[in-house]
């Protein structure tokens, strides 16, 4: 947790205490939670609301620096749940701010089994946090206008035949994950020194590309034909669209492709710990999965397995239901990295986005 | 009244005032300038009285980049929005009867009413490849391919400008419709021509609301994140998007803090600039 100095401690507690002064305080037949774009869907959260009597109140976040950020700045019990990146799960865990979940009492038998992801949601073997959405970063193509074979090798995107068609997803962590698979370094081998080696392959993919967008940006650039290919992309940026064009595709490359997963936690403080869990097993229930997988802010693969049975057969052909077992297989899982290499992953970025 | 009553009663109707801005203004900066002074080690804040973030902004070209590019777009927008809403708020004036001129005020900043960022994306639309604007010049003939307009400064700057023309426009239109007819007479009679009152009696009378304008354009645009997010493809980052990237990636709120207080020094700067041009002392 972010130190600050006392004097400031003090000063900032002042002024939040008279922002509060107008604040109600947190109701107990509501929950808070602290979520991603996909878990605010109203066909996702009112069953719950309707089934408990309660409400839910939503604030969505991105990226794990923000979500800590909005913690630091809140009074204990504030938050009652957290969607989290699987790997940033013992980084937020290690503040102490993520209560411990009875396994037991969570359908994790019917996960996929390389989801449960023991190693990022347990600490010392119990669980803080359990998977309830996963997917690939990617690449993502318009098969109207792209050779589809092609998109089964990375360096076809180096090859020149698609200068200025190509969009960046705008997170340095998949895509720099990416490089280095296409550079023949698994993700969990990235360091300084491999990092480095991305410098130019980073650059000569930005010199290629029209733009570097975060996911509506890039899904509307993919949608209206400003780009052919979404660098970083995957089901959970085309599947939403693949209604109005089906030639909107996605696949995994030879060289294979980054797993993505989020997680779902109990904060330590929550104000409303029963209430907090019932809302961590509906989300991971079959039924929960079924609607967070198909949300309308982006769809991705449920991590329970069982969630298959409610989604529609055309549901689970966009999500490629039925190839999961061999994408699990040549996929690796995000970079995890330490703050000297993060640091230095964002400076590339930033270099790279500058230049 | 006695004068220590009075000046009770002055405390007293002062304090609310003070009250405020002491929690909403001073107590957020003096944290502000604190944390900027913090050092981030890790993915910690650690307490120090250290230039080093300031000195890094500088020197670290990606970063000192992020002010010039901001620089950039908000000179082009202002003077571009000056050239367009100066126009415009003249033929409302002087050239729409007084009847409609209301009716025509309201047309003018009804694009005011809808979302900031919907307007965003839509503008993202119309200067798409396959947009309204491409679709035109094609359609005439004008080009054989179409441009590339989205994800470019061009895009940022029109997103920009579509907002800052309407502010502008109020700005001078209030400034127009103060002037007293009298003076254009005088000039006449003076024997300047239209260009020369112009010139000489009506730019400079109107130069106040032009300023103001122009500062709120340029103080407004300088602090934008969503439109060059949205419209600039992620090919230059402005600097309010460097300080978003400090916060939401990084975590570094020392970083963050510096920035924003560099950002704070240059609309000041700006502001400065603007009172001595006009000679505002007491603004």
């Amino acid at each position: 947790m972010p130190r600050f100095p006392s004097s400031l401690r003090l000063t900032a507690l002042a002024s939040t205490a008279l922002v509060a002064l107008g604040a109600a305080p947190a109701a107990a037949d509501s929950l808070n939670a602290l979520v991603w774009c996909d878990n605010t869907d109203p066909d996702l959260i009112r069953p719950f609301e309707e089934e408990h009597g309660v409400r839910v109140n939503l604030r969505e976040y991105e990226g794990t620096a923000a979500g800590l950020a909005i913690l630091d700045q809140s009074r204990p019990g504030d938050w009652d749940v957290m969607v989290i990146d699987a790997v940033d799960v013992h980084r937020v865990a290690e503040r102490g701010l993520l209560a411990p979940l009875p396994a037991d009492e969570l359908p994790l038998g019917d996960f996929f089994p390389d989801l449960v992801m023991e190693d990022l949601n347990a600490i010392d073997g119990e669980f803080v946090a359990v998977t309830q959405k996963y997917g690939y970063n990617t690449v993502s193509f318009n098969r109207a206008n792209v050779d589809a074979e092609a998109m089964e090798d990375l360096s076809s995107l180096f090859s020149g035949d698609h200068d200025g068609r190509i969009a960046i997803y705008d997170y340095y962590l998949p895509v720099l994950g990416m490089l280095a698979l296409n550079a023949g370094i698994d993700t969990a081998d990235l360091d300084l020194e491999a990092l480095e080696t991305l410098r130019e392959p980073l650059m000569d993919l930005r010199a290629r590309a029209r733009q570097v967008s975060e996911v509506v940006a890039a899904q509307t650039a993919l949608a209206v034909g400003e780009v052919d290919i979404v660098f970083g992309g995957g089901e959970w940026l085309t599947a939403v669209l693949a209604e109005e064009n089906p030639d909107l595709d996605w696949t995994i490359p030879e060289q294979g492709a980054v797993l993505w997963a989020q997680s779902i936690a109990v904060l330590a403080d929550s104000a409303n710990p029963d209430l907090a869990l019932e809302f961590v097993k509906y989300i991971s229930s079959p039924e929960g999965q079924a609607r967070l997988a198909t949300s309308s802010c982006y769809w991705g693969m449920p991590a329970n397995a069982a969630a298959g049975e409610i989604l529609t057969d055309d549901q689970r052909a966009v999500l490629r239901w039925d190839e999961q077992e061999d994408f699990l297989t040549r996929v690796q899982r995000y970079p995890v990295p330490d703050a000297d290499l993060d640091a230095a992953m964002q400076d590339l970025w930033t270099d790279m986005l500058q230049n | 009244m006695d004068r220590a009553r009075e000046a009770r009663m002055g405390w007293a109707l002062v304090a609310p005032a003070l009250l405020w801005l002491t929690a909403f203004f001073v107590l957020p900066f003096a944290i502000m300038v604190g944390l900027s002074l913090s050092r981030f080690v890790g993915r910690e804040v650690v307490p120090a009285l250290s230039l080093d973030n300031y000195i890094r902004f500088f020197t670290e070209p990606s970063l000192f980049r992020g002010l010039v590019v901001s620089l950039e777009i908000t000179a082009m927008v202002t003077v571009v929005s000056v050239v367009l809403a100066y126009p415009l708020a003249w033929i409302i004036a002087f050239q729409v009867p007084r009847n409609w001129q209301r009716l025509v005020l309201v047309l003018t900043i009804l694009p005011f009413w809808t979302s900031y960022v919907v307007r965003s994306y839509a503008w993202l639309l119309v200067l798409g490849q396959g947009g309204v604007v491409n679709g035109a010049l094609m359609g005439l003939g004008v080009i054989d391919a179409p441009l590339s307009l989205s994800a470019t400064r061009f895009a940022t700057v029109t997103g920009f400008v579509h907002f800052f023309v309407m502010l502008l426009t109020l700005t001078i239109y209030a400034n127009l419709v103060q002037l007293s007819p009298n003076y254009a007479r005088a000039a006449a009679d003076l024997g300047a021509g239209r260009f020369a009152t112009f010139r000489h009696v009506i730019l400079p009378l109107t130069l106040p609301g032009v300023m103001t304008g122009a500062f709120l354009t340029f103080v407004l645009c300088m602090g934008d994140y969503i439109t060059p997010q949205i419209l600039g493809g992620g090919n230059e980052l402005t600097l309010p998007q460097l300080i978003m990237m400090q916060l939401g990636r990084r975590g570094d709120f020392p970083m963050a803090s510096a920035m924003a207080i560099i950002l704070m020094a240059v609309v000041t700067l700006a502001y400065l600039a603007c009172a001595r041009f006009l000679r505002l002392e007491r603004v």
